[in-house]
Parts: structure tokens; sequence; C-alpha cells
């Protein structure tokens, strides 16, 4: 690891300001950063320790919702009653993601800021991989891609972002929200990360400097599930992973929200089947018909139309699991 | 403009008398003052007192030592072993806080002010811990490597209160990797020890 300069700050006005430096990084966690600057992907010459900043750990009822800090560690936040009770789909979610001691280092904050688990991005040294390197080009299209996009890739990048919290986070409409020397902003989780499309070598729409200090979600979702597919029981990162958010009239679903993770480079919300959900029960079998409204617009590559199959029943399978909870 | 580390050759940072540690880091301060007077927040090199086993250390580190690093190298406390260092065997496992963590993940730096428990905190003189104890007795690793951080990781799994069943212990203590595949029997003497406790 190149060694660098290391500030602590002491709060959030001063975590901005020594965020303004060249070339620094913020800290928080440390699950993702650290290993980024071991293999190389990232390099800061300085880095602004958060462990010191006050007030942003919260877990708390705001107006139509609850607000979480962003440096809350993730097992704090699963495990807290407002959002166990509340939105079942984040709790679920964060519990089946990493392991019990990375949840206890890794915040709700830097989770979204995690980047592509694609083996080219993470190798260390010499695969063509326009994330690592822009303009050098994406190993992952005509090389090993079983993992990757069945959604909204380019053949600039078919890589699919790999964390389950912001896969729930976007089923809930949740915002993310920054701050900034020059001002903050309220970033909605679904538009957080970057489609190849928009900029292959991007992740987020974070700008040097932005520190996201907490994330907001609108009003509970006691009817809520994550399902998470993966190959083997823990520990591991999604294939496929579903969350949904229902809103029910008796037996009859008056509104839906489904996301499906590891899909694309962004959480996949399929807008195109919520429509046509609304008025059916749960267990109908015109929710297939509904979910597939969403899938006219897969386009799985080579090795990845094992996928398709997978993401649908994951996407039926988990607005059951929705309407039972 | 990037403030750069003293040359300071690592042994003599190992030998580490107290007067060369000081030294370098004076050099280290001269160094980044006169490169980046505005950013004289930013340290090349960090004094820092770690507690440990209720133990205080002084040493000085640069900023990118882990706190894995600094138990090893720095304290001689090589109970804490290094697998796979990226935080996916778990065999770094160590408490901070009470809670558990993987130690390659956890700037030295970062640790400052934390209580930090290690496998060698855990016995009463000669007197293993009863998780310690229910690990033997129940035959729970084979070669060893991963067994402090699972004792650790199996400490921290009790008090959580995530022993209601082999499974809850299984899904609980999956962030520590047994390459031997001592599973059934680390799920037994987690089970064990959480009973004793009670």
């Amino acid at each position: 690891m190149r060694d660098f300069s290391y500030a602590r700050a002491g709060s959030r006005a001063e975590a901005l300001d020594l965020g303004q430096a060249d070339d620094a990084a913020f800290l928080a966690g440390g699950t993702e950063l650290i290993n980024w600057m071991r293999i190389g992907i990232n390099a800061p010459a300085r880095v602004i320790d958060l462990a010191r900043v006050e007030g942003l750990d919260a877990v708390e009822e705001i107006e139509g919702g609850v607000r979480i800090g962003a440096l809350a560690r993730l097992n704090d936040v699963a495990q807290n009653p407002l959002i166990a009770e509340g939105y079942p789909v984040l709790s679920h979610a964060i519990l089946r993601a990493a392991s019990a001691q990375i949840r206890n280092l890794a915040t709700i904050g830097g989770n979204p800021v995690q980047r592509v688990r694609c083996p080219y991005f993470r190798a260390n040294e010499g695969a063509p991989c326009n994330k690592r390197e822009p303009g050098s080009g994406c190993a992952a299209l005509n090389g090993i891609h079983d993992r990757h996009a069945i959604f909204g890739w380019t053949e600039d990048c078919v890589a699919v972002h790999p964390a389950d919290p912001p896969v729930a986070l976007a089923a809930l409409d949740a915002v993310i929200v920054t701050d900034h020397p020059e001002g903050g902003r309220l970033i909605p989780v679904r538009e957080f990360h970057v489609l190849p499309s928009q900029n292959p070598a991007w992740h987020d729409v974070l700008r040097a400097g932005e520190l996201i200090v907490g994330i907001e979600l609108p009003a509970p979702a006691p009817r809520s599930a994550y399902l998470k597919i993966r190959e083997r029981e823990s520990y591991e990162y999604a294939t496929v992973s579903a969350a949904a958010a229902l809103e029910m009239d008796g037996g009859v679903i008056r509104r839906a929200r489904v996301a499906l993770g590891s899909v694309a480079m962004r959480p996949w919300r399929l807008v195109a089947a919520e429509a046509r959900l609304a008025g059916l029960a749960p267990d109908a079998p015109e929710v297939a018909d509904a979910i597939d409204a969403s899938f006219a617009e897969a386009r799985p590559l080579s090795g990845t139309e094992w996928k398709v199959r997978l993401a649908r029943n994951a996407a039926r399978r988990v607005i059951e699991l929705a309407a039972e909870a | 403009m990037k403030i750069t580390s003293p040359k300071v050759s690592r042994r003599s940072l190992l030998r580490g008398s107290a007067a060369a540690a000081a030294a370098s880091l004076a050099h280290a301060r001269q160094v980044s003052a006169q490169n980046a007077p505005e950013e004289s927040a930013f340290e090349a090199w960090i004094d820092l007192r770690l507690t440990v086993n209720g133990q205080a250390h002084a040493l000085t580190v640069e900023p990118r030592v882990t706190l894995l690093d600094a138990l090893r190298e720095r304290m001689q406390l090589t109970g804490t072993k290094k697998g796979c260092n990226r935080g996916e065997c778990g065999a770094c496992t160590v408490l901070m806080d009470g809670r558990r963590v993987n130690s390659c993940l956890v700037l030295a730096a970062s640790a400052e002010g934390r209580k930090i428990t290690t496998i060698e905190g855990l016995a009463d003189g000669d007197t293993p811990h009863p998780v310690q104890r229910a690990f033997a007795e129940a035959d729970a690793f084979q070669c060893g490597f991963c067994t402090s951080g699972q004792i650790m990781s199996a400490m921290a799994c009790i008090e959580e209160g995530h022993t209601g069943s082999p499974e809850e212990i299984r899904e609980w203590m999956s962030g520590n990797l047994c390459r031997c595949s001592a599973y059934p029997q680390i799920t037994a003497a987690v089970a064990a020890a959480a009973e004793e406790l009670g």
C-alpha cells in the first residue's frame, strides 16, 4: 500500500474543510477504502478519518419517515427497532450482506460507495477495464462475465453494482443526503449510481470533497422483504437479489415497488411491472406476466442468460414474501 | 502537493529507541510543514497510544499501518493471525470496544482510544477462558490457524446472543473461514460455551 498522510476530522465541518485538500479520501468504516489502497484501485495522498466525527450515527424519526446518520454501522442500522419493524426490507438486506465483523465496521453511508466486484476491475494489474483505466476497454465483455449484467450495460462496461442495502433503499425510494463546502444535495438512491451509458468510468455521482451525511427513508414499509440468491448460504455476494415494498388493500396490491440487485450497475426498479401489479393478489398467476413486462428490456450477455430466469423468479417470490411480512 | 515520508529505514524504526522515533517524527513534521503549511492537519507519522488487553502501548506509525500489523509486528501480539489481509477470512478478528472487527480493515490510527481485546487477553493466568476450553474440548480445529479469530468471533457471537440454534450460530460465525472445515465442531463449541456462560 502506498503511504498517505492522515488527519482526523473532529466534526462534520472540519471533515468538509479537510476534504478540500487535493487527492484526499474520506475514511469511514474502512472495509472498502483500505482494500482499494492495497490493490491499487485508489491511492489517495491524504486520508481523512471520520471516526471521531460525532452526531452522524443516529437512527431517528423525522416527519414522514426515518433519517439514518451516514456513520451508523450496518449492524446497528439493521437491528434498530425503527428499521427492523418499519423497514424489514432494509434490515434483511443488511443482515444478508458481508459478515458480522464487517457489518460492525461498515457504515450505511459508505456502503453505496462500494465499487464493482468484476474480477478485471479488482485484478492487481494488467486487465483492460474502463473503470480502472478509462479508455482501456472492457475485458469482461468477451471474458469471464457470468456474474455480470442483464440490464443497462454497454460495450464499455458490463459490471453490476454488488451491494445489498442500496437495492432495498431503491425499493423504498430513499434519498442520500450529502454535504459539500459549496452546498449539499438530496440524491435519490435510484439515481446515485452511474450507468455505463452515462459514464463507464464512474461508479456514482459524488463530487470530489462531497460527503454523504445521511440517508432519509420515506414512510415506513412494514410489508416489505428482501431475497438474496447466492452460491452459498452466507457471507457471499448475490448472483441476483430482489427487494419489494407493498401497500395492500385487503388481499390485493394497491402499490408495489420492486427492485433487483446485481443485475445492472445500479439497483434496477421494475417500473413497468409495478404499474401492472396494482390490483393483483400477490400470488395471482398474472404476477408473472406483470414482471415479464419489465424483462422486455433484459439483454443478457452470453454468460448471463441464466440470470434472467433467476431474476424473474426472484422478483415473483419477493412479492409473495413481502405480502406475508 | 504530496507530503513525503521521511527517509527512515524500517529496521531503525523497528529497533525503535524512543529517541530515534522522536527524531524521525520531528523530521516528518518538518517535511510536511515545508511542503504544505496550509495542510498541517495531515500527518505523515502518527504518535499513538493503543490500549490492548488493558495495557497501554505507545508507538509511532506510518498512517498505512493496520491494527493487525501493529499488534503483530509492533507489540509482538502474534496470536492474532494474518490470513487474507483483505477482510475475507476472519483470522484477524479482535474485539474493539467489545465488538468484533477484522483488524486488517482498521488503521492502527483509527483504533486510538478504543479498548482492544485479542486472544492473548482471554485467559486468566494459566486458566483458559471458557470459550477457549470449549474449542479444545469440542476438537474445534485441525491446523489451528483460524482458531484465534474463531474464538474472538465466538466471544462476540455469544455476547450478542446469536446462539439460539446451530443455524443461527453458523450464520453469525460465517465471517470466519476454516480451510480444515471444522465447522460442525466449531458450531458445537460455540453452543457449549454459550450454555456454560449462560
